[in-house]
């Protein structure tokens, strides 16, 4: 195993991270703290309790998640895309690396950020409501499960994308309707019985859902579902990044 | 002496059907500085793309001191550099942090000395903590040898190196490759300017159409293939040459004031001294003569064209 290599890959991403501090980590924290003052101050002080737990604290799970999975895609694809468009892959593909080392090192990277902003964001909120963590280990679980399989479909992307806008149509046009669809800002439970179903079928869902459990012990689905299914992404995005491997879809000619 | 790239029956076709390589053999020696020459579109980059791992092959084998290129990449990867025709550099890092992260990717543990050692013989040295993007084309040229050398290879590939850079730059450029000749790196330069190829290579083989056309000793080459002239300046215009002097083919030049004789540089004998007096014989004089010899180029040209 070529350890140098992940760590110089490591290395090198958490530094344009560092580089990058405002864009990185300020400004994902900025956004969430306008969602705490629309969302749980302005509005949420006129919205009852759900499921015992203040307005202002149950949007707290989601919004974390909201954040750490844009994050994630962002920085993976941007990670492994900005090197194609600047031409300096050919130095990662003529080393001497396995796919599963520089993986390591750009995932690796790019699930660290995703977890540090996670944390950030969690303590930002503690300072607008109180919260509180039913189950820190499930919570952790939770958090770096969807780091890892978010940057690993940011990677997915990033290889995929022949330009920009492919780059951030995906997080757009899909991403954030599926997380703002994904009950972020309410419980699935509050919606009419068809469109409960139809949300179903959004794996977002069950993302939030058993991360807001790990808080709170309130769920719109079984949290062992929720794992499942969150491991099941993993897995899926796991495949694709062997097939992509495999094949050298979009790195090797 | 034993190769250390040894390349058989290599070909590559792209997806789009375009074959770049056909049956490619070729065998690069320890040490020596190869000149790889071709016109646009022959092929140099896909074969020099497919020993790095960059590119894979459609058939054929690679072998880097004895390992093969697909299944022990590790090896063989770990032993070669490369400088890339354009100009890919991480915009936003300085200079130091990059070779330290070429370094780092290449399996070899840091080693500060090392990096200083080779900014230093590529004087990057005072420009260590400048971001790259505030580099000068030639100095970011400077920046991606000093990344290819952070790793210490065995083999080094030197794709157009000098193109578009100052002359002062090419011939710091040269250095370091002399340089690395006597510290035994095994260099494969490709160039389009053939008299860099001349400066250096102590071989040279040529590519047109995805085929090595020939492989030679680049001394070799230019004692066999190229041709000597002598061209004489006449006191008077010439009409016409005189058919007793036929059999030396001379070229009579448009303005009618220049005979020029091709002659074999291997022969026996050069004709000379019999030219002289037959022309000597037929009235013509001369008032002046200078001789020419065919550079790299010319064979070069000569070469592709014979192939096309």
């Amino acid at each position: 195993m070529n350890f140098h290599a992940i760590k110089a890959i490591y290395r090198f991403e958490m530094a344009r991270m560092f580089r990058t501090v405002v864009q990185s980590i300020v400004a994902p924290v900025l956004s969430t703290s306008l969602y705490f003052v629309i969302f749980g101050s302005a509005i949420g002080s006129r919205i009852t309790e759900i499921d015992g737990v203040s307005y202002g604290a149950f949007i707290v799970p989601g919004l974390i998640m909201l954040s750490v999975m844009t994050e994630s895609i962002s920085n993976s694809s941007f990670a492994i895309y900005f090197p194609k468009f600047t031409g300096t892959i050919f130095e990662v593909l003529s080393a001497p690396v396995s796919y599963g080392e520089v993986l390591l090192g750009y995932v690796g990277a790019a699930a660290t950020k995703s977890v540090i902003i996670g944390s950030i964001i969690l303590a930002t909120a503690s300072f607008f409501v109180d919260i509180e963590i039913a189950h820190p280990i499930v919570m952790a679980t939770f958090l770096v499960l969807t780091c890892v399989s978010f940057c690993l479909f940011g990677f997915i992307l990033g290889v995929w994308a022949d330009g920009w806008e492919k780059l951030t149509i995906v997080p757009i046009l899909v991403i954030m309707p599926l997380t703002f669809l994904g009950g972020t800002f309410y419980s699935i439970s509050m919606l009419p019985p068809t469109w409960q179903t139809i949300s179903l079928f959004n794996p977002v869902v069950y993302l939030i859902s058993g991360f807001r459990w790990s808080f709170y012990e309130n769920a719109d689905v079984a949290v062992g579902l929720s794992l499942t299914m969150t491991v099941g992404f993993l897995v899926a995005c796991l495949l694709a990044v062997r097939y992509i491997f495999k094949t050298g879809y979009r790195l090797r000619t | 002496m034993r190769s250390v790239i040894s390349i058989k029956g290599l070909t590559k076709t792209y997806a789009g059907g375009f074959q770049a390589l056909k049956d490619v053999d070729l065998e690069i020696n320890r040490g020596e500085i190869f000149g790889l020459l071709g016109p646009n579109g022959a092929g140099k980059t896909t074969l020099i793309n497919i020993v790095c791992g960059i590119v894979n092959p459609s058939g054929g084998q690679v072998r880097v001191d004895g390992h093969d290129i697909v299944t022990e990449f590790r090896e063989t990867r770990a032993r070669i550099g490369l400088v890339p025709q354009e100009l890919p550099t991480e915009t936003f890092e300085t200079v130091f942090n990059t070779l330290r992260f070429s370094r780092g990717l290449f399996g070899k543990p840091p080693d500060n000395q090392h990096i200083e050692k080779v900014l230093k013989s590529l004087s990057l040295w005072d420009k260590r903590d400048t971001m790259i993007m505030n580099l000068s084309g030639g100095m970011k040229r400077r920046v991606l040898i000093a990344k290819a050398l952070s790793h210490e290879p065995e083999v080094l590939f030197l794709d157009e190196p000098t193109a578009g850079v100052d002359v002062e730059l090419r011939q710091d450029m040269w250095n370091v490759v002399e340089l690395l000749r006597e510290e035994g790196v095994t260099v494969i330069l490709t160039t389009h300017y053939i008299e860099e190829a001349e400066q250096l290579a102590d071989r040279v083989g040529v590519i047109n159409n995805g085929e090595i056309i020939i492989v030679e000793e680049k001394s070799k080459l230019m004692r066999d293939m190229g041709k000597k002239q002598l061209m004489l300046h006449l006191y008077d215009e010439l009409t016409e040459v005189p058919a007793e002097l036929s059999r030396y083919k001379l070229d009579l030049s448009d303005d009618r004031r220049e005979l020029t004789y091709t002659y074999d540089t291997q022969g026996e004998h050069t004709g000379i001294t019999d030219l002289i007096q037959d022309l000597r014989d037929a009235g013509i004089r001369f008032n002046d003569l200078q001789t020419s010899q065919s550079s790299l180029e010319e064979i070069f040209v000569d070469l592709v064209h014979r192939d096309q």
